[in-house]
């Protein structure tokens, strides 16, 4: 019989240590499908970040600026004084391992790169040689390396593969959390120009017209309108939204995803309808088109330009004169009003303590901040019974439901959500413990993640998500994925339709939408998606 | 790294070290070097050290309040709050702090449910995951009872909580055992399981292939230490016994700074091999990951309560930053803002468009 | 001898091998977590490889039921269509099956007899290969999908909502 090749030859096992080498003088190879594209410089001049210039991430040449060592040099030191995070995480690794296997990226990959520990020690190793006497004597055998342009790439390719996640911060036994470590990464490789367009456009955006996705604002207004239509035609009730308005009680701030991107765009109409529903009971409420975005992709590029974008939802509460902002269902951006807004751009003394205008609950959460996020608002409407819903409108649905890394991890919000679930879905079942709640698993595309070139990365980030939800839907044939993040609706879509087609993705107002009961309403025979309704399905067809 | 390389490396390491006195005080008869300058210089290192990078990490402030939550927030009152995993207060962080420091709990939190598969039958060959964390729980708390069992030497008279913990440690005497000379004195239980602990860190890194892939000679080095420290002291105690009362009042002068040079050459040379790595460690501690133990208390990730919405937290470099206005804003977008029916501050001054874009209010 | 028997009595020998030899092409440093970590939440690429190859394993051994060998190859194939695998390390652990039963039949398979048996064996690891290639296929396809529909979410209804795209109508006739 014909030789076939070796298995080994044709399975070319392309990892054989050597004997005296270890991950510190393996450079990166850099792979298409992983990276994300170069940010343009346009992007990055619009809001003054240095640096900028074409180059590819692919090419020898990075076009680094002659300095570029020193000036990541003086931007570790800057930063060491400045967080005591990054100068304690930089030391106090003892590397047990215990977060080794706690990254999506790691499971869904088995690069080992991608252990969180080693992620920081990428960084580490340029410390230590720079920054402490062991390094600087022992050098390699204290793990400390030079900064060379090899070691740059490296430390690049790989803060674009962590998405801030703080799954491995949980089982850290010291807290180390490299989500901190990776934006301080990300902030040094942005002093260098080296951001990802992905990022760096929606900055840009952001900035300019104040959502991410540069949406003039005719045109999310007009967008609003389409859904009013859209609700119309599903519901025979009119909505009016307002927008700008001074004077108003409340300003609501969602993530520009919801307006723009399906499946958001169905939440969107959920908190239309919510709003709409409420007004006779005395809701008065606006949107923004300044504020319209309730994400900051500039916290994946430094604090400062998560600062700059941020602002402007305090600026806009202020010139409207509102009393209170409600927020949407949103990840990132409920980790920054929750941990940093305040800091950052606080104290809004213009603002009232926020109370809800229908039941009269005050959020004493939120007293400072004076910020809500909607499923603790519509939660304590349900609690009130202040709504009239008709859960069996989403019986069509057999629902999971996917914390978010960020409003898990940096907030804590779990209960609430779930409250609102059930209260509106007659089927719902968890997926296993060890990947929910403080322990969930990321969608694998958070934190600027998001680009299509990436989207291998994506998926294998997204596979430790994705296979838990495999496990509910074989077990009892769950087909909508609910979160409270408009990343995660948007690449969990994504991410679904690669690993578990028969599963979609929904925002928790949607559902909400679907089972509200409006006076005069027509009946309903398709959910806001169009989707016949459970019972519904021969109505349909007349 | 390669962890040959590594262990090699911290294994010739930990030899000179052994042999740095052994020839010293053996060959050379160095006793005051080995047996006075060099602690003094150790333990002036060591406390120095440690302050100064205390105060190092100290002078660095918190800029932002960023605990890892753990569990459900404080929010509507009919909402079940977890008020450790997701300190509200500053009781709650203590408590948090408390379970951290004193029994590992992050490291506890590995729970897994088992799934496992069949294969003609059910597969048995799972490992539990709770090893790291009881070998590391086990290591620091021997390694604690064992350090307050040396006050013995420093202290005259010996306090009472010391010969109490003495005689709970040594119950298990297992000196009955037949083996001769084991028997004097009785053997202590956080010895062998020090001992135990060590050797299954150590094992663990090299048979894991994750912690063998991120070990540094770093972290074989202060293994390897403990391990030769472990071993000279249980030499010392049960094989090749060192003259004790020696040993104490040079322990005493050294604490009074009056130590006795007269005395030092009546200790064996294995006493001052045990001293001289004991000096190593105390030395090496402030410049090595060993300083996690002051590093724990100042974790912003666990030594913060999530209260950053109803208590303002200060960052106190906090700096003004450049923001697009809302007049920018408007200055760019006023007219199709106008065409589109949405209100602005200022009307379109500049041209006659105004009434144009407000009557027609067309879709 | 017969060698349906021998694969059947040689079962858990064989994956054990032909795992041993999907798990060598991941990097050293995760191989054993890949192997070893039981929980199939906490290592859903190890538990797949478990699973599914030894279905794969058995329906090959019967050659029967197409449908079966698919689904487990696409399990498999699923995931590493995303990892960091040339396209042909992406299928080859299929082949890989071949040298492994090879070495576990000890002797020449000449001189056992079983020579007709082992290359109709063979020819069945062949075609499943093939099939390999076509699921490895699709799936690379249905990421290119991916890519392209979030473009289009991300940007249609902008388009269609400033007007910038004009659609012809579905059903003009029927108004």
């Amino acid at each position: 019989m014909a030789d076939t090749p070796k298995p080994e030859e044709l399975a070319g096992i392309d990892y054989l240590p050597p004997l005296f080498r270890g991950w510190i003088n393996e450079p990166a190879q850099i792979r298409p499908g992983i990276y994300c594209y170069a940010a343009k410089p346009k992007n990055l001049d619009y809001v003054g970040m240095p640096n900028a210039r074409e180059w590819n991430p692919v090419d020898d040449d990075w076009k680094l600026p002659e300095n570029w060592k020193e000036i990541i040099l003086d931007g570790i030191r800057e930063r060491l004084e400045k967080f005591r995070s990054f100068k304690l995480f930089m030391d106090i690794c003892v590397r047990c391992g215990a977060c080794a296997d706690k990254c999506h990226f790691f499971i869904g990959s088995g690069d080992p790169k991608n252990m969180p520990v080693l992620r920081a020690e990428l960084l580490r190793s340029i410390y230590r040689k720079n920054f402490t006497v062991g390094g600087k004597i022992f050098g390699i055998l204290a793990g400390a390396r030079d900064l060379t342009e090899d070691v740059l790439k490296e430390l690049w390719y790989y803060l674009y593969q962590c998405t801030e996640c703080r799954r491995c911060s949980l089982f850290c036994p010291y807290g180390i959390d490299t989500a901190e470590i990776t934006m301080m990464g990300r902030e040094l490789i942005n002093l260098l120009g080296l951001n990802i367009d992905w990022i760096a456009a929606p900055v840009a955006n952001c900035y300019r017209t104040g959502n991410h996705l540069g949406i003039q604002p005719h045109a999310y207004k007009d967008m609003m309108d389409f859904f009013t239509d859209e609700i119309e035609e599903i519901t025979n009730i009119k909505v009016e939204p307002s927008f700008n308005r001074k004077g108003a009680e409340i300003l609501f701030i969602t993530p520009s995803g919801d307006v723009f991107a399906d499946p958001g765009t169905y939440t969107c109409m959920g908190y239309m309808m919510l709003f709409h529903y409420l007004q006779e009971q005395g809701l008065d409420i606006t949107w923004s088109t300044y504020a319209s975005e309730g994400g900051n992709f500039g916290y994946f590029t430094s604090h400062e330009m998560a600062k700059r974008l941020n602002a402007k939802m305090y600026a806009e509460a202020e010139r409207l004169g509102v009393k209170w902002i409600l927020g949407g269902e949103c990840g990132h951006m409920w980790r920054i009003l929750n941990q940093y807004m305040d800091t950052w751009n606080g104290p809004p003394d213009f603002l009232e303590e926020p109370v809800s205008p229908i039941t009269g609950t005050k959020f004493e959460n939120a007293k400072t901040t004076k910020m809500v996020h909607i499923t603790e608002f519509t939660a304590d409407l349900i609690k009130h019974n202040k709504l009239k819903l008709d859960p069996s409108r989403n019986d069509h649905l057999v629902m999971t439901y996917h914390d978010s890394c960020n409003t898990a991890r940096g907030m804590g919000i779990f209960e609430e959500p779930r409250y609102v679930i059930n209260n509106v879905c007659n089927n719902f079942y968890e997926m296993p413990p060890e990947t929910i709640r403080e322990q969930t698993f990321c969608c694998g595309s958070g934190a600027g993640l998001n680009a299509g070139e990436d989207m291998e990365l994506r998926m294998r980030g997204g596979l430790p998500r994705a296979n838990a939800v495999k496990h509910v839907h074989e077990k009892h044939g769950v087909n909508m994925l609910a979160c409270i993040c408009a990343i995660d609706r948007a690449v969990l879509t994504s991410s679904m339709e690669y690993w578990v087609p028969e599963v979609n993705v929904t925002g928790v107002h949607e559902l909400v939408g679907n089972a509200l009961v409006f006076e005069g309403e027509g009946e309903r025979t398709t959910d806001l998606r169009g989707e016949p309704l459970a019972g519904m399905e021969e109505e349909e067809d007349v | 790294m390669n962890f040959i390389l590594g262990i090699l490396i911290s294994s010739i390491a930990v030899t000179i070290i052994v042999l740095i006195p052994l020839l010293g005080v053996g060959a050379w008869n160095l006793y005051t070097l080995f047996g006075i300058i060099i602690p003094y210089a150790a333990m002036a290192t060591f406390f120095i050290g440690i302050v100064v990078k205390v105060i190092g990490w100290g002078r660095s402030p918190v800029p932002f309040r960023i605990p890892t939550t753990a569990g459900q927030q404080w929010s509507l009152p009919w909402i079940k709050p977890s008020p450790i995993d997701n300190p509200k207060t500053t009781m709650g962080v203590v408590v948090r702090m408390i379970f951290e420091v004193l029994t590992f709990r992050s490291l506890f939190r590995n729970t897994r449910l088992e799934y496992r598969r069949t294969e003609g039958g059910p597969k048995l060959d799972y490992e539990w995951e709770k090893w790291l964390w009881l070998a590391a729980l086990v290591f620091h708390y021997c390694f604690l009872v064992i350090f307050l069992r040396h006050f013995r030497f420093f202290l005259e008279p010996v306090p009472g909580f010391v010969s109490l913990l003495e005689s709970l440690d040594g119950f298990m005497q297992m000196g009955v055992l037949p083996i001769i000379g084991f028997g004097l004195p009785g053997v202590y239980l956080t010895d062998m399981l020090l001992m135990a602990a060590l050797t299954y860190l150590f094992l663990r890194r090299i048979y894991i292939h994750q912690t063998r892939y991120i070990s540094l000679p770093a972290d074989y080095f202060p293994l390897f230490l403990l391990l030769a420290l472990g071993t000279t002291g249980l030499l010392m105690r049960h094989f090749l016994r060192v003259d004790i009362t020696a040993v104490k009042e040079l322990a005493i002068g050294l604490f009074k700074f009056s130590p006795d040079p007269k005395i030092l050459s009546g200790i064996g040379v294995l006493f001052y091999i045990h001293l001289f790595i004991v000096c190593v460690l105390i030395a090496y501690f402030p410049f090595s990951k060993l300083m996690h133990f002051a590093g724990i208390f100042l974790s912003p990730t666990r030594n913060l309560s999530n209260n950053s919405r109803f208590v303002r937290h200060v960052n106190p470099w906090n700096y003004p930053v450049k923001t697009h206005t809302y007049e920018e804003y408007e200055d760019e977008f006023r007219e199709p803002m106008i065409e589109a029916g949405l209100p602005v501050e200022k009307g379109a001054e500049s041209t006659g468009e105004t009434e144009e874009a407000e009557s027609g209010e067309k879709e | 001898m017969d060698l349906e028997n021998f694969l059947i009595n040689n079962r858990s020998n064989i994956i054990k091998k032909w795992r041993g030899v999907i798990l060598a092409s991941y990097p050293e440093g995760s191989q054993r977590f890949l192997a070893k970590e039981k929980s199939r939440f906490a290592n859903p690429v190890g538990h797949v490889i478990d699973r599914d190859i030894e279905t794969l394993y058995d329906e090959l051994v019967k050659g029967e039921v197409i449908d079966k060998i698919t689904s487990c190859l696409d399990n498999i194939i699923r995931i590493r269509a995303v990892q960091d695998f040339k396209p042909s390390h992406a299928i080859s652990f299929v082949l890989g099956l071949k040298k492994v039963v090879r070495e576990e039949l000890e002797g020449s398979p000449v001189e056992n007899g079983l020579w007709g048996q082992l290359q109709a064996f063979e020819t069945r690891v062949d075609e499943v290969v093939l099939l390999a290639f076509d699921i490895f296929s699709q799936c690379r396809q249905k990421i290119c999908d991916i890519r392209v529909n979030e473009v289009k979410n991300q940007v249609g209804r902008l388009l269609e909502r400033a007007n910038l795209v004009c659609e012809i109508p579905e059903n003009e006739a029927d108004i």
